[in-house]
């Protein structure tokens, strides 16, 4: 806890108190932590001279933030309009399936979370599932098992 | 001179190993001591995906593609040690005739330059507009952007010139230009990858623009689903004011100006010129009603133009060319070229650069190749995003310019061009725009938040077997309205891909009310697939590809779905050859 209204804190000074820092401030915390904590959003409202609610507001009108931990890995499967025509819908319904959560949540061994985005930009190599930075493109049915299993394997080593 | 090998090193190249298949040719290089002979230079996106593309530019000029990082050393051992073309990797005549069949302006330095180094960019006359700028008048300049013709490329479709004007005469001493990359509409591309190709190119057209209408300050506003561009845009900004084209007093002159790259965090609605700037502000991204428009009040309230990517990319070509070169391309009434970035059911998916005016027809057959799978017929392009609409076989003849595709009832919106076979349903289309601008609409005004709401339910409803004739009645008032009544561009456009279908599809709506049928097979709840054991040639191809144990199968024997584990993904019905599944 302190830890993060120590670092707050250091992004702050950053970015400076001006409101339209807010959001690249926000940006940063999450950069840091993969979500925006609670104590981050209290001090950020109270240097930048703004009501907390102001923070929320801004926080949960753009899809980018996070009020909740992630998992280690985030699963990201585009819902573009090319992915969609060969197939992206079926993709994220069976990564749903598999993994036991819907978008926006956190399977229970903290390993993966799954979100759908709009559109990845990247439609030459439709349907696309991108995990952290990392691309799949062409993404088939029956790569899902072996696509995922390699993160768990990372992970158990 | 020393001979090249260019690698294209973009968002997609990436994902199929580019750094590694670049690192393999260095260390080939450095194997066999011929540093000093050949030089590697990692570019943006070439425009096609067929990666990575490796272009070896010596006595042989040739492209390899689709190289992985395992063939490097066999290309280098054929091609530069043996001096024998590696045939396996070779680019074929489809790839020749997607360039041959282009007009290259905007995307002339995409894949040919290094876009991390800003003397790649000067070597193909970069800044050589902004120098012919400064010895010219700012009513010059405004005039030839004017004569040019030149429109937005975001989607508007509004003069640029004539919006400049509307800067240049707003009398302040702060003004601002903003780049709007926030480039939203599904299934459009063509912004990250100028970005990440050719990014000086768009800060060019920012500083001219911000000589022109007086503004020393510019943002840009970009998506941070585009790393790479952030990344690429901040290099570039960085090497421009070491060399004097950016910051305080511009190669000499009394001009300065700077710039600011801001990252959006996910929201479609940002893209509206008024959301954007309250964004930047630091505020939720929410359109205000117009008037005051932003050229004359806008970023904190002062006087700020915004252009579109693809728009600044064009500016530095006219004034280097001159209005009447580029007013000569394209039509009358829509100048230049356009970007599209093709997609979907078509053999070559990437960015295509063509005069205004040419076909849709000429479009997918010419450099789009045609559809991907031969088997299937032709059905539809969707043109515009989620604004736009799906234009029917019929009008495949239509010339792509903005008054034309206004005509149809979709729009050009910012060259997103979706191609879809028989495969596609048009009803789950609509449903799936709609999904879209329910998702992203900022809820501010009523018939945008609840009126779209109330026609996505209704063609739930329809996909899901239980339409009424009714709907379709309720569909066709429900559209003209929200149109009429909503505040900003998302929810004024957003009932376009429901009219368009409806326009031009009216037997797929017809089918799922009257006969509980998808032609196309995608509405998950009016299909039920099955084998037909007198077609089954036992082939087993249905169960390798099959995600769930649904199909049951042994050597010898005819497949069997079984109903209550099969997901409906339709990985069977695409892997028979034999229409022996229904």
């Amino acid at each position: 806890m302190a830890e993060i209204i120590k670092k707050t804190k250091s992004l702050i000074t950053k970015h400076g108190k001006e409101r339209s820092a807010l959001i690249p401030l926000l940006q940063n915390v999450q950069t840091e932590y993969g979500y925006v904590p609670k104590e981050s959003i209290d001090l950020i409202a109270e240097e930048l001279s703004i009501f907390p609610v102001e923070v929320y507001g801004v926080l949960t009108f753009y899809s980018q933030f996070h009020l909740n931990p992630p998992g280690k890995h985030t699963i990201r499967v585009c819902q573009g309009t090319a992915c969609h025509v060969m197939g992206g819908k079926v993709i994220l319904d069976n990564l749903s399936d598999k993994l036991g959560i819907e978008d926006g949540e956190t399977t229970e061994d903290e390993l993966f979370s799954l979100e759908r985005v709009a559109c990845l930009g990247t439609c030459g190599i439709a349907p696309v599932v991108a995990i952290d930075e990392k691309f799949y493109g062409n993404v088939k049915l029956n790569e899902i098992d072996d696509i995922l299993n390699k993160y768990r394997e990372t992970n158990e080593k | 001179m020393k001979n090249k090998i260019l690698i294209c090193v973009g968002t997609s190249g990436l994902s199929a190993g580019a750094n590694e298949v670049a690192d393999n040719f260095l260390s080939e290089l450095k194997k066999h001591k011929l540093s000093d002979k050949y030089k590697i230079i990692k570019t943006g996106d070439k425009g096609l995906f067929v990666d990575v593309i490796v272009e070896i530019i010596d006595s042989k000029e040739t492209t390899y593609i689709n190289v992985k990082p395992d063939d490097v050393s066999k290309i280098f051992n054929s091609h530069i040690v043996k001096n024998e073309l590696y045939k396996k990797r070779l680019a074929n005549e489809n790839y020749k005739k997607f360039f041959k069949d282009q007009k290259r302006i905007v995307l002339k330095n995409c894949g040919e330059i290094d876009p991390e180094k800003i003397d790649s960019y000067l070597e193909r006359d970069g800044y050589k507009a902004l120098q012919k700028t400064f010895k010219m008048s700012r009513a010059k300049v405004l005039n030839e952007v004017t004569d040019s013709g030149l429109k937005g490329r975001g989607g508007g479709g509004f003069s640029t010139g004539v919006k400049w004007g509307f800067g240049k005469k707003a009398n302040s001493d702060t003004k601002y230009i903003i780049c709007n990359a926030d480039e939203g509409d599904p299934g459009a591309f063509m912004d990250r990858s100028i970005l990440e190709s050719d990014p000086h190119a768009v800060l060019e057209g920012m500083i001219i623009a911000g000589y022109t209408i007086g503004a020393n300050n510019g943002y840009i506003y970009c998506r941070a689903e585009y790393p790479l561009a952030i990344k690429r845009l901040n290099i570039a900004i960085d090497q421009a004011k070491e060399r004097g084209f950016l910051g305080n007093n511009i190669l000499g002159t009394d001009f300065s100006f700077n710039l600011k790259i801001k990252a959006g965090a996910g929201a479609f609605v940002c893209g509206e010129e008024t959301a954007l700037i309250a964004s930047i502000e630091g505020r939720r991204g929410r359109p205000k009603s117009r008037p005051p428009f932003p050229a004359n009040q806008g970023l904190w309230e002062y006087p700020t133009i915004i252009n579109n990517v693809e728009t600044l990319a064009n500016i530095r070509h006219i004034i280097i060319n001159g209005s009447k070169w580029f007013a000569s391309k394209g039509t009358e009434n829509s100048s230049g070229t356009k970007v599209f970035a093709l997609a979907g059911k078509i053999k070559n998916t990437g960015l295509v650069e063509v005069p205004m005016g040419t076909t849709i027809k000429e479009l997918v057959f010419g450099p789009g190749g045609g559809l991907s799978n031969k088997r299937k017929k032709f059905k539809a392009v969707q043109l515009g995003g989620p604004s736009g609409g799906c234009l029917p076989e019929s009008l495949i003849d239509t010339p792509i310019d903005f008054e034309s595709i206004n005509k149809t009832g979709a729009i050009m919106g910012s060259g997103g061009m979706i191609v879809m076979d028989e495969s596609t349903c048009m009803v789950d289309m609509a449903k799936y725009f709609l999904k879209f601008t329910v998702a992203e609409s900022c809820g501010k005004c009523v018939p945008c938040r609840v009126g779209l709401k109330r026609m996505l339910e209704t063609l739930e409803t329809i996909t899901d077997g239980k339409g009424e004739q009714e709907h379709i009645e309720f569909l066709k008032e429900m559209s003209p309205t929200i149109n009429e009544t909503s505040l900003c561009g998302l929810g004024q456009t957003a009932p376009n891909p429901v009219l368009t279908t409806l326009k031009y599809f009216p037997e797929e709506y017809e089918e799922h009310i009257t006969d509980k049928k998808c032609r196309s097979k995608v509405c998950e709840s009016l299909l039920e697939f099955e084998v037909i054991p007198e077609k089954c040639t036992k082939c087993g191809l249905c169960f390798k590809a099959c995600p769930t144990d649904a199909l049951e199968w042994k050597k010898g024997e005819v497949a069997y779905i079984n109903k209550d584990k099969c997901i409906k993904c339709k990985a069977c019905f695409e892997a028979c050859n034999f229409d022996a599944i229904i």
